[in-house]
């Protein structure tokens, strides 16, 4: 049952995926990256529900904060042309 | 089948169908600010479902606490992020699409 919700989210990734290659603007790739980043939080979470690994829900935890942060420091970077 | 395996596959089907729904609108709206709308709402809604699921699958346990964790990051970080891209978009100066200029990107 959770590889079959995993493998949703995937065809799912897929799409967005294709938005971040196509995007007409910078803006488009940065929202793209940030679904999937959002995405790839769930399947690693479902993964490790499907080998009974709880230690997965640490890395799923970082891989949130980091996308959160990376997607405001690439914003910053845009908007100000640097990062300090 | 107990019937909180029922109300778990109801939830995950949800939530998928919610993160679905937001990756074909990503494709098929035809503007940045449409397409921040169809991202930042609906797949929210779906990854909170889906880790509703499988916090009631789970019980109560560490695990399920580091879920609920998650689960309320992301559902304050990533309207925040939206509303950065669309702020930074904005300032940028991008164009608002409409009906009239028939271009299709």
């Amino acid at each position: 049952m959770f590889s079959f919700i995993a493998v949703i989210i995937l065809i799912g990734v897929f799409c967005v995926l294709f938005r971040a290659v196509k995007g007409p603007t910078i803006f488009d790739r940065v929202l793209s990256v940030n679904l999937i980043g959002t995405k790839a939080v769930v399947v690693i979470a479902l993964i490790g529900f499907m080998h009974g690994r709880p230690e997965f829900m640490d890395i799923a935890l970082t891989y949130a904060l980091i996308n959160f942060i990376g997607t405001i420091a690439f914003l910053k970077y845009i908007e100000k042309n640097k990062l300090d | 089948m107990t019937i909180l395996d029922v109300i778990t596959l109801i939830l995950l089907l949800a939530g998928s169908f919610f993160m679905l729904v937001a990756s074909i609108g990503m494709i098929r709206l035809p503007d940045f600010y449409t397409r921040m709308h169809a991202g930042g709402k609906a797949d929210t809604l779906g990854q909170g479902l889906i880790f509703l699921a499988l916090i009631i699958y789970e019980g109560f346990t560490l695990i399920s606490l580091k879920m609920l964790i998650i689960f309320a990051f992301i559902f304050i970080a990533n309207p925040t992020a939206t509303h950065a891209v669309a702020k930074a978009a904005y300032k940028g100066g991008l164009k608002i699409w409409s009906r009239d200029k028939n271009d299709s990107s």
